[in-house]
């Protein structure tokens, strides 16, 4: 295994939470993937002995749900969401436009790494679309014809080096993340 | 007259300076509707939610008092209460303000909630996308524990009740309650059939449960705090409180409004409040309460009668904001995620995009609501591509028709209304979106999907 020993420690006092152990199986895959950035067959083989079923039981919890995955992404996760509210907001237009200046087809990581671009569903944020999920911040109102300053600003976040560390401050992109 | 807000829930969280610490809170009223019900006994807060006449604000509507009574209490199992803060309905943008803003207003109506069944554990089920919101949770929770409002021994009570919040994976059929409650249990979250699966009596590691949405238990708050009797006063007969209008699409000011139920029309939230349609647009279409409910259509007349006996012959604007009213008009007051078109909008990109929405989503379970839902997707992507003939918009409706009623959970109606409601109202522009591109005369509009 080379998950991190906090992560190894924190999975008894998650599974602890509940009356029946099986009901971790999410929060530890939540776990695994934050400190890996995916979810591995040995992963899944771990999450599966600690909450008590077999393996094949945590894959399909894995394939079910949208947000976990099994293969690594690139350093930045781009998801604009593409349901009707967003798209009203022309959320399909923003998304050509970053494709280009991402250098990143939509639902694939770009060459380089640097970033995985994907249309997702309804992120619960409609008043503010079209709405942009990068990593762990919220970024709302990113009109179409934002997009090549907002593709630069995901594109310095590559060099700084405090990126996601910060605390989040209320009314900011971190804290409504 | 010009219709004003009333807010409740959000009353505070609206206010500068206003911060999520439990200080603030409290210096705000907070936690005082905790010890009201704490100081009575559960069965007699029960009875103020029962007469205060509230209704789930999760969408379906159900009158939250008699859902709890629902609770099985012979089984002699212990009973679990899970807050459905899954908010994943499109259109829908109302509890995460809560989350983020206002997260004890929340916690104190889990609280009260939790004395009144009787919970022996809390789970409130967040967005997996929520995650700073969960993190605000858990803080908030610790707060509200150190200082007794939570936990062990609630303000002297002797009644002790554990909350833990547990993040989604990003699963729109999660947001059904049976969905989640399996989701919460570690699987996959397929609905459960009902009958036997009424969480009220086989609901969380089959014991008696309440699922309550997010913005429901922060109404129970203020249900206590006005006491049943005067909470129902606020609004109308039938449906009391306020609701929370989440506008988004094309208005001058999208954005949330509370609204003292039925005391503004769609006229006024969307003129008043919202500013109106774009420059030189004019409103064409809304889907009033989240994408499920069904489409409104510029220019309709809608008659009948509502339960009182009151007759009525609306247009769309002077439709009043009350679940009675709106369910009267054919469709649903739902979330109250209001969905604005506008004359820019061809109306097949928007059905093909909501489509294409349920296709994602479907668990799969069921047949006719996987099978369904992709061919409706299929379908009506074919139209915006040029591919599509005139039978292609009898055979969307043929579809749709062979999926709702015939599934376990509400994800068959979900994909199935959008389609039966906008296929009468729009099938005219549908065959010309048709007939435009077959003759190459086809100029590209707001693209939808």
């Amino acid at each position: 295994m080379s998950l991190k020993p906090s992560t190894l420690s924190q999975a008894d006092t998650i599974i602890a939470q509940y009356p029946q152990k099986r009901s971790a199986t999410m929060p530890l895959l939540h776990l695994v993937q934050e400190d890996r950035g995916f979810i591995t067959q040995e992963d899944m083989a771990w999450v599966a002995e600690k909450v008590g079923v077999t393996p094949i039981q945590v894959l399909e919890v894995v394939t079910f749900y949208p947000m976990f995955r099994q293969q690594a992404i690139g350093r930045r996760h781009v998801k604009v969401c593409r349901t009707l509210s967003c798209a009203l907001r022309g959320s399909y237009a923003l998304m050509e436009s970053l494709e280009k200046s991402l250098n990143c087809p939509r639902g694939e990581t770009s060459a380089d790494g640097n970033f995985t671009l994907e249309f997702v569903e309804c992120i619960a944020d409609c008043g503010c679309g079209p709405v942009v999920q990068v990593d762990h911040a919220l970024h709302e109102n990113i009109a179409p014809e934002k997009a090549a300053e907002f593709a630069e600003q995901i594109k310095n976040s590559l060099k700084d080096s405090n990126y996601g560390k910060n605390q989040p401050q209320p009314g900011t992109p971190e804290w409504n993340g | 007259m010009s219709a004003v807000e009333r807010p409740l829930i959000y009353a505070n969280l609206r206010k500068p300076g206003y911060s999520i610490d439990i200080d603030c809170y409290i210096k705000h009223g907070g936690y005082e509707a905790l010890k009201k019900a704490v100081a009575m006994k559960p069965d007699e807060v029960c009875k103020e939610v029962e007469i205060s006449g509230l209704r789930g604000r999760g969408g379906a509507g159900f009158p939250t008092g008699m859902k709890w009574k629902f609770l099985d209490r012979k089984s002699g199992k212990p009973c679990y209460l899970v807050v459905n803060a899954d908010e994943s309905e499109p259109g829908t943008f109302k509890d995460r303000q809560i989350i983020y803003k206002d997260p004890h207003q929340m916690l104190e109506g889990i609280a009260i909630t939790a004395w009144a069944i009787q919970a022996k554990q809390i789970f409130i089920y967040i967005r997996g996308e929520f995650q700073h919101g969960a993190k605000i949770l858990e803080n908030a929770i610790a707060e509200a524990k150190a200082k007794g409002f939570l936990g062990n021994n609630i303000l002297g009570s002797g009644y002790s009740c554990d909350v833990v919040v547990h993040r989604g994976g990003g699963c729109y059929v999660c947001g059904e309650e049976t969905g989640l409650i399996e989701s919460l249990e570690g699987k996959r979250g397929y609905p459960r059939i009902k009958p036997p699966y009424f969480p009220a009596v086989l609901g969380v590691y089959n014991c008696p449960t309440i699922v309550n949405n997010a913005e429901t238990l922060a109404q129970v708050k203020h249900v206590l705090t006005f006491g049943g009797a005067e909470f129902a006063k606020i609004g109308i007969p039938g449906d009391s409180g306020t609701h929370i209008w989440g506008v988004s699409g094309l208005v001058k000011r999208p954005g949330l409004y509370e609204i003292e139920a039925g005391k503004a029309t769609f006229g006024q939230l969307l003129y008043d409040f919202c500013g109106g349609p774009l420059e030189g647009r004019t409103f064409k279409a809304i889907i009033p309460g989240g994408s499920s409910t069904k489409i409104l259509k510029f220019g309709e007349r809608f008659k009948g009668k509502l339960p009182n006996g009151q007759e009525f012959d609306w247009a769309l604007e002077d439709i009043p904001l009350d679940s009675n009213s709106i369910a009267a008009c054919g469709t649903g007051l739902g979330t109250g995620g209001t969905i604005v078109i506008d004359d820019s909008v061809e109306m097949i990109q928007a059905l093909s995009n909501l489509n294409a929405f349920y296709a994602h989503e479907t668990c799969g379970q069921c047949t006719p609501c996987r099978e369904g839902s992709l061919w409706l997707s299929r379908v009506s992507k074919r139209i915006t591509t040029g591919g599509g003939l005139e039978s292609d918009v009898s055979l969307l409706l043929d579809i749709a028709n062979q999926v709702a009623g015939r599934t376990i959970c509400a994800h068959g109606e979900a994909v199935a209304w959008p389609v039966q409601s906008a296929v009468p109202k729009f099938k005219d522009e549908y065959l010309d979106s048709i007939k435009r591109r077959q003759n190459g005369d086809f100029v590209s509009p707001l693209k939808l999907i």
